[in-house]
């Protein structure tokens, strides 16, 4: 193998760097298992366990049957009493069958024993349209966790993030959801091969721009960036900042783009209404009022369920168009 | 089972009084439970408990002081005061939480009995629910997960005839809740809740059989509880009639226990009342530390929500 072809950085798919977390957690972890549904012989109905059950065997990876309230009640038992479970919530729609679990259970454990509790439990969980999979395998339903004081919330636009999120979720001694995203499996970016942490709390400016600041929540972060050219056109010099952890939230660097830009639109796949965008909007102009040229604009999809045909799909799902259309408003052109 | 009698009796005064804040779900009546079923457990083995928690917490060996503390909302509570009766625990004694949502416990019962098996412990986990949370889905899917995995879990039943205000007629079309073992493939047992030598010996049978890896057992307790859903009031209620208490009051497992310990000569009268007076005066004792503790101060707030990796 020549030098060069070994410099050659590896680019693998967000489902691959999903894999290679989990791999990379269970071999760090003795105490770390995955229980879910489908998460053994079939490697997930996403694919993102591919080979694991043959590499760790039965006793760190176990199909469970479908019961939701089962698995995080499991997580909640287990992680209380010394393991560090990486649990598999197959949809993130399924979370109403498990929110006891989650919100009375999970999240407040700790707090109400007075810190007696400590809960190293990671949840990956799925969300997202763009599959024509209807109302209830489709949603972005991250603002219902974020809600919840104990937990944690990141959302990975990309592979590397994926794995690093991961890694850094499966670390943590809290309970962390990462939201993956259905319409990202396939995408690919450079993935370095040994575990590293992308650390949750802290957003990223992933380009600078001086017009304008669109912060985006997950898989929007993609759409943002498509949109950046268009509006280049424009004349409009865009930042995009990939917000990838909603709680924690990293205010500073929201704040700070908005500072340099005098503008924003905050971008989210999930219902527009009661949204994630309302609360980086409202911190927005409590901390940079004086800051701001223009009201701050929200995407995000429009106030029904995911609807199933592609026609109606197609228009819900926020989308680079969407964000285009918002930014112009934005800026009276 | 004198010791929570009588916590649980000066708990319900307090709250009378308004000393203690917030709602109580007092145990008196089902002390034979909880005594009978801990008598087999260490502090390495788990339980999950109910809003009726206290008598689990004292028979896994809760202390007054803290516990009185923590039902006072002071800083030396068993959770500083930030969980109260609904939420008392204490993870160093296995005691993995009274809890607010009824049938809350038992996934998370399952879930440190899936951990004893994962870390290849000898420990058990035993799940406290009653009757009116073996309707609720995280009973079932508890129940199916614990048997499918062969997990070292004991679910016991309190059957006290009454989820909240509704009838056990009411509220399920069943008499032996332990039927629904036979749905998940263990064993179910019924036993007298008010006899604390029979909760004994059947919640043995079930804990070594869970010890011994064989699996979950779901055990019945028939009992009573002598007082309202919340608070100490006990007869005039409209859901329940005061003779269905009395028939209840004349067996109860206190009284039943000393008499028989007296006839077989294990103890005396005077024995017993010494016991009393020692527990009166831990009781005394208990409620004084309380008392004399301090409310947390507002900056606690925000402490244990997370863990920061500080010492707690």
């Amino acid at each position: 193998m020549s030098e060069a072809k070994k410099q050659e950085p590896r680019k693998l798919p967000y489902v691959a760097a999903i894999t290679e977390g989990v791999r990379q957690v269970l071999q760090e972890q003795d105490n770390a298992f995955v229980a879910g549904e489908d998460v053994g012989e079939a490697g997930s109905v996403f694919g993102y366990y591919q080979g694991l059950l043959k590499e760790f065997g039965p006793e760190r990876i176990y199909d469970t049957p479908i019961s939701e309230k089962g698995i995080i009640g499991l997580g909640v038992g287990a992680s209380a009493t010394g393991c560090r479970p990486i649990l598999d919530l197959m949809f993130m729609d399924f979370l109403g069958e498990c929110m006891d679990e989650v919100a009375n259970q999970m999240a407040k454990m700790r707090f109400m024993f007075g810190g007696g509790a400590t809960l190293p439990v990671t949840v990956l969980t799925m969300s997202g349209a763009g599959m024509n999979l209807a109302a209830q395998h489709s949603q972005s339903l991250e603002a219902w966790l974020a809600h919840l004081p104990g937990v944690k919330v990141v959302m990975p636009s990309n592979a590397y993030d994926a794995k690093g999120l991961i890694i850094a979720a499966a670390r943590d001694d809290n309970p962390v959801f990462v939201v993956l995203n259905k319409l990202s499996l396939a995408m690919a970016c450079e993935v370095p091969e040994e575990p590293y942490e992308v650390p949750i709390g802290k957003a990223e400016v992933i380009r600078e721009g001086k017009d304008l600041s669109i912060i985006a929540v997950g898989r929007m972060v993609n759409e943002a960036m498509a949109a950046v050219k268009p509006l280049a056109e424009l004349g409009v010099d865009a930042e995009v900042i990939d917000v990838r952890s909603i709680q924690p939230f990293d205010t500073e660097t929201v704040v700070n783009s908005m500072k340099k830009t005098h503008r924003a639109v905050v971008v989210h796949e999930a219902v527009r209404f009661g949204g994630f965008g309302g609360e980086i909007v409202a911190q927005l102009q409590e901390l940079a009022f004086d800051y701001l040229d223009a009201p701050i604009a929200r995407v995000g999809a429009p106030f029904s369920p995911v609807p199933f045909s592609p026609a109606l799909e197609k228009v819900y799902v926020p989308n680079a168009q969407s964000i285009v259309a918002e930014v112009k408003k934005t800026l009276g052109l | 089972m004198v010791r929570i009698r009588r916590f649980e009796e000066e708990a319900g005064k307090l709250m009378e009084d308004g000393k203690i804040p917030g709602a109580l779900h007092l145990y008196v009546g089902q002390e034979a439970v909880a005594s009978g079923v801990m008598e087999h457990l260490s502090n390495q083995d788990q339980i999950t408990s109910t809003h009726r928690g206290h008598g689990h917490l004292i028979a896994k060996g809760g202390e007054f002081d803290r516990m009185f503390a923590e039902l006072f909302g002071r800083s030396t509570g068993y959770c500083k005061g930030k969980g109260g009766s609904m939420h008392i625990s204490n993870i160093a004694l296995g005691m993995l939480g009274a809890n607010g949502i009824v049938g809350g416990g038992p996934p998370i019962a399952m879930g440190a009995a899936f951990s004893n098996k994962f870390r290849k412990t000898k420990d058990v986990a035993v799940a406290f629910f009653g009757d009116g949370a073996s309707n609720e889905g995280s009973f079932h899917e508890a129940a199916n997960m614990a048997a499918l995995f062969k997990l070292p879990c004991v679910f016991v039943c309190e059957n006290n005839g009454y989820g909240e205000y509704t009838s056990q007629a009411n509220h399920q079309a069943i008499v032996d809740v332990a039927d629904r073992a036979a749905g998940y493939g263990m064993p179910g047992v019924v036993v007298d809740g008010m006899d604390v030598i029979a909760v004994y010996e059947a919640a043995g049978a079930a804990i070594k059989r869970a010890r011994s890896g064989q699996g979950p057992t779901l055990l019945e307790c028939k009992t009573y509880r002598y007082y309202d859903h919340v608070g100490v009031r006990g007869m005039g209620l409209t859901y329940r009639t005061d003779e269905e208490l009395e028939i209840w009051q004349k067996r109860d497992a206190i009284q039943a226990f000393e008499k028989q310990l007296v006839k077989m000569k294990v103890t005396t009268k005077k024995k017993i009342e010494n016991v009393y007076a020692r527990v009166n005066k831990d009781i005394e004792a208990g409620i004084k530390f309380a008392e004399d503790s301090p409310f947390p101060e507002p900056a606690d707030l925000l402490d244990d929500v997370y863990n920061t990796g500080g010492a707690s």
